[in-house]
């Protein structure tokens, strides 16, 4: 089974789509398309065993102490969306090939488009909610990017923005609704969740964790009063909204309502908090959309509208209501998604979506307004069309409530939404197609090329064949997606035409008519409207508010910050003094422990002084800044002494290599610097700053002294007996970094490799020159490269070389290790820079550091994951032994692989920092060297 | 042995803490670097003091200096080293920006 690949294949296809586009426009199309068909070759073996009631699970081990797996999950319900997400994706590659024009960057697109894809197939495939919540924020993250494609545009900008604020905020609310559920249920897994829905409907978190989760869902889903975003992300380019904004991440939030159906509904809360929302959205946005000029601001109210109704079915909570729910999510997306389509053709061809200027195409473009005309018929609810069917089934559930006291209101709601449903259809296609001349047009419209119609040809067909024939094209995957949205048996429907005189036909009756008439007196109404309604704006609100937040945290800001550092400092310190002080207050054992102390001897002694006498030295001539320098690479080096003192071999060579790159770095920004520190505070300040630090050191000191002199428990004895029979090595500082603690390390050589880039952020164009003359005023030596020097760091170089390849070997049984080895290499390519200078070094050594940090993450990932492939938690090491000839026993851990990842980060992050430190000099580019470093 | 590494510790701390009260960034940068060594000293010693016991797997020897402050000490020191780097070159760039290297990016009259 290849579940994951489904949702994984979009996002590699983004990269590599991304990267073909360069050799030529349609590439990027074209390659698309090949992606999405794949994911849908891989999802297709699976399909049958779905429609056999089988449940698809595959598991990945990553953190399982935590629950933290990556589990992917594949039953009705995420085949139904899985079929949609792919299915209309082909169609919207296809269709947003003819829509971009020659200006567009295409590979930009559609990586983007693919990206989303992934995010949305994860969301409907993950089985972890933990890794569910991290595709549904990767879906707000790339419709980010999506609705912002045209960049130049303000509105463009502005509407991704509010697209993003409004969804993110959203998405952290169901983080917390998925942690409550976790702990509510002990498990992050959706099958324990769905199995439990009793005990959380039980619990005492069920309403906190309810809101949590439905506020997730209705911002997702657009639901009032968080619609608004919705209409302002119409800004994207149209293949955007009818996909995005129609089809797919609109509906990750009823999505949301149907997976958590069996687990959360059922309650009166639910009922009253999903009803009421989804009412409220069917109406007010139905009534909305009458009235929008803009073609495609229409289809967004008629969107929110549909996503009201469908809220609402799941809201009602009865199995049957569930079922028509699904079977709108299908008719809607369907629809929908062609008459956003056939929206952008309209405005691809005639230069506007101003619906007060749209009239009369018909005779321009007959083809594309009777694909129009047929989605429209579907989106009113108009026999013989899809949309009819799933509307019929909601009128009918919604008389379920109907002997309930209020019970009559939520009927006559449906009608009403239903009369609204009719007019803004009707006025979408006559007002556009029909009454009269256009108005003032940018272009003369015309029927768009033949191949950007086929999508919407096929997507009006599907409304058609379900609509007429619903048992035999719909009915299949309908059950098994109500299936997958009840985990249980699903209830009998009846899925016809012809249901005889029912309520629920002259509900839709009335809902026909009364559209008609509205629609004939939309003159007066619209007026109307336009005086009192439109005032109401929720998009000022949500600016009102946001600048209300900046406002607050700008103040608060001010509040703490005084701007200056050396005042912050002097706060902290205090603070930390007097924290230490309460500490030691409070405490009422004796100063000294009982733990018997070590001998003193001669050679401690001296060294202890050599270093204290430097430090202060350090510390009182500081602002001779080259003196204070050469002290504090004294103090350094007598740091590592202390470590080898203490039986800690690692960290001695550690400091030692350490402490020779960075007073080379020192240095280096020394030499750009000014050379002096001018005497700035006064002897007041200065006498203050000796007291908190005399405080503060005499603070540690006794902390130390306390600490020291009693006795402790230590885990250690576990690494020590583990280390050579689980790890696999002698050494176990080393074995520690690599195996028992990988994870750590992992993340620890990230940050060296972030640091690394943020410096080449930094120094990257910078030239300067620095001064001729050192602090005494004599003119520097221009012999660059002492020849003695020269030759003789040459020289050094391969034993260099050898004993970092030793040191990186020997590490998982003696000192050394990725680090040590890692800053080995370091400072023995560092050496040939400064003694042969940047030019020379560069012809030999043309390798772009940025590749070997990459590869060195790389690797220490992969290995990795590499532990996936043996069905062990991420980072399990594994080792052997090796007999090799000459050589004798050899041990190959796969932690050594590790180490070599570890190795190449630290030696490509130093010489990066190093070099590009060097560049910045003016006299580097003598024979502009620099263009092959990048 | 226990009092030179307490007067040790105490006396870098005190000199990281005065110099990262300094006005210029160099001097800060030292202090913090005064201070990276104070910390990495507190780290190791919290094992306590242990003479000539490295912790290397060898048969028949039984006891050992605590492995868990090493392996942290071990990134930290590389770590600070890359925070050092990272400082040093900010402020290289702030006194190029700003056109001197008061920490707070102006002069004082």
């Amino acid at each position: 089974m290849n579940l994951s690949l489904v949702a994984l294949i979009p996002f590699v296809g983004a990269i590599l789509v991304a990267s073909i586009s360069s050799l030529g426009r349609l590439h990027a199309a074209w390659g698309a398309c090949t992606v999405t068909l794949l994911a849908l070759a891989f999802l297709y073996p699976m399909i049958a065993d779905v429609f056999s009631g089988q449940i698809i699970i595959q598991r990945f081990s990553w953190i399982p102490m935590l629950g933290l797996d990556i589990v992917f999950r594949l039953d009705g319900l995420g085949l139904l969306f899985a079929l949609m997400i792919l299915g209309i994706g082909l169609l919207i590659i296809l269709y947003a090939r003819y829509y971009l024009s020659e200006r567009d960057d295409m590979g930009r697109f559609f990586a983007y488009l693919l990206i989303f894809m992934g995010s949305m197939l994860g969301i409907v495939l993950s089985e972890n909610i933990i890794q569910l919540l991290i595709f549904w924020e990767l879906t707000s993250l790339s419709s980010f990017l999506l609705i912002s494609y045209w960049q130049h545009r303000q509105e463009s900008r502005s509407g991704a923005r509010m697209a993003l604020a409004v969804t993110g905020g959203g998405g952290l609310a169901l983080l917390g609704g998925f942690l409550l559920l976790g702990e509510i249920c002990g498990s992050y897994d959706l099958s324990v969740i769905l199995a439990s829905g009793d005990s959380i409907r039980a619990h005492a978190l069920y309403l906190p964790t309810l809101i949590l989760v439905l506020l997730g869902a209705f911002t997702k889903s657009a639901q009032f009063p968080f619609h608004f975003w919705l209409p302002n992300a119409m800004a994207a380019p149209t293949p955007v909204s009818a996909y995005l904004h129609s089809a797919t991440m609109v509906k990750a939030g009823v999505f949301l309502l149907a997976r958590f159906f069996p687990a959360l509904s059922g309650t009166p809360e639910w009922f009253w908090l999903v009803c009421t929302t989804g009412l409220t959205t069917l109406l007010v946005a139905a009534y909305i959309a009458m009235f929008k000029h803009d073609l495609k601001g229409l289809l967004a109210y008629s969107t929110i509208s549909h996503l009201g109704l469908i809220t609402l079915l799941f809201g009602m909570g009865t199995p049957l209501a569930a079922v028509a729910g699904v079977f709108h999510i299908i008719n809607h997306a369907i629809f929908k998604a062609s008459l956003f389509m056939a929206a952008g053709i309209i405005d691809h061809e005639a230069g506007t979506r101003d619906m007060r200027r749209l009239r009369g195409l018909w005779k321009f473009m007959p083809h594309t307004a009777l694909l129009a005309m047929v989605a429209a018929a579907s989106m009113a609810g108009v026999p013989l069309f899809n949309g009819f069917l799933s509307k019929e089934m909601f009128f009918a559930e919604t008389l379920h409530h109907a002997n309930q006291p209020w019970g009559w209101l939520m009927p006559a709601a449906a009608t009403l939404a239903g009369i609204f449903a009719v007019a803004y259809s009707l006025r979408f296609i006559h007002t556009v197609f029909f009454s009269g001349e256009p108005v003032d047009l940018p272009k003369t419209p015309h029927e768009p090329p033949r191949w950007m119609k086929v999508p919407v040809e096929i997507l009006v067909g599907l409304c058609l064949l379900v609509g007429i024939l619903p048992a035999l094209t719909v009915e299949p995957i309908l059950v098994v997606a109500a299936a997958g949205v009840l985990q249980g048996p699903v209830p009998d429907h009846d899925l016809a035409i012809w249901h005889g005189f029912n309520p629920a036909l002259w509900m839709s009756i009335i809902a026909l008519s009364g559209g008609i008439l509205i629609y004939l007196a939309r003159r007066p109404l619209s007026a109307l409207h336009d005086r009192f309604v439109d005032r109401i704006e929720f998009k000022s609100l949500y600016n009102y508010l946001l600048s209300q937040l900046f406002k607050v945290s700008s103040y608060i800001t001010y509040l703490l910050n005084s701007n200056s550092l050396q005042q912050m400092l002097f706060v902290f310190m205090i603070f930390i003094l007097m924290l230490g002080l309460a500490g030691f207050n409070e405490s009422a054992s004796a100063l000294t422990g009982d733990r018997a102390l070590l001998p003193m001897d001669g050679v401690s002694i001296l060294v202890t002084l050599i270093l204290v006498i430097a430090a202060i030295g350090a510390v009182i001539l500081h602002r001779q800044r080259l003196v204070s320098l050469i002290l504090m690479g004294a103090v350094g080096l007598g740091v590592s002494l202390v470590f080898i003192k203490f039986s800690a071999p690692d960290l001695a060579l550690t400091q030692l290599s350490v402490e020779v790159v960075t007073i080379v770095l020192m240095l280096l920004a020394l030499y750009f610097l000014p050379q002096y520190s001018p005497l700035e505070s006064g002897n007041y300040i200065r006498s203050r700053d000796v007291m908190i630090a005399t405080a503060a050191g005499l603070g540690v000191s006794l902390l130390v002294w306390a600490i020291l002199t009693r006795p402790y428990h230590s885990i250690a004895d576990y690494f020590l007996s583990n280390s050579v029979p689980g790890g696999g090595g002698t050494n176990v500082v080393n074995v520690i970094l690599v195996d028992f603690r990988g994870y750590d390390t992992l993340g620890e050589i990230t940050v060296l490799a972030l640091a690394g880039l943020g410096i080449y952020a930094m120094l990257h164009q910078l030239k300067l020159s620095g001064s001729e003359q050192d602090s005494e005023g004599q003119t520097w030596d221009r012999d660059l490269h002492p020849v003695i020097m020269a030759s003789f760091v040459r020289l050094l170089l391969p034993l260099a070389l050898l004993v970092s390849v030793y040191i990186l070997l020997r590490g998982h049984n003696l000192p050394g290790g990725g680090f040590i080895a890692g800053l080995i290499t370091a400072v023995a390519l560092i050496m040939q820079y400064l003694a042969n200078g940047v030019t020379w070094a560069h012809t030999r050594l043309s390798v772009d550091m940025h590749n070997v940090i990459g590869a060195g993450i790389f690797i220490a990932a992969l290995t990795g994951l590499a532990s996936w492939f043996f069905d062990h938690p991420f980072l399990t090491s594994t080792f052997s032994y090796l007999h090799w000839p000459i050589i004798g026993e050899f041990e190959l851990a796969s932690a050594m692989i590790f180490d070599l990842g570890v190795y190449l980060v630290v030696v490509g992050t130093t010489l990066l920092i190093l070099i590009h430190l060097g560049l910045v000099h003016k006299e580097s580019h003598l024979t502009n060297v620099r263009k092959r470093i990048r | 042995m226990e009092a030179l590494v307490a007067i040790l510790i105490g006396t870098l701390t005190a000199c990281g803490v005065y110099l990262a009260l300094r006005g210029r960034t160099f001097p800060v940068v030292l202090g913090l670097t005064f201070l990276s060594y104070a910390v990495n000293l507190f780290l190791l010693v919290m094992g306590r003091l242990t003479v000539g016991k490295p912790p290397i797997i060898v048969e028949g020897v039984t006891e050992y200096a605590d492995p868990l402050p090493q392996a942290l000490v071990l990134t930290a020191i590389v770590i600070s080293f890359a925070m050092t780097a990272f400082v040093i070159v900010l402020s290289l760039k702030a006194h190029l920006e700003m056109g001197n290297d008061h920490v707070d990016g102006k002069h004082k009259p």
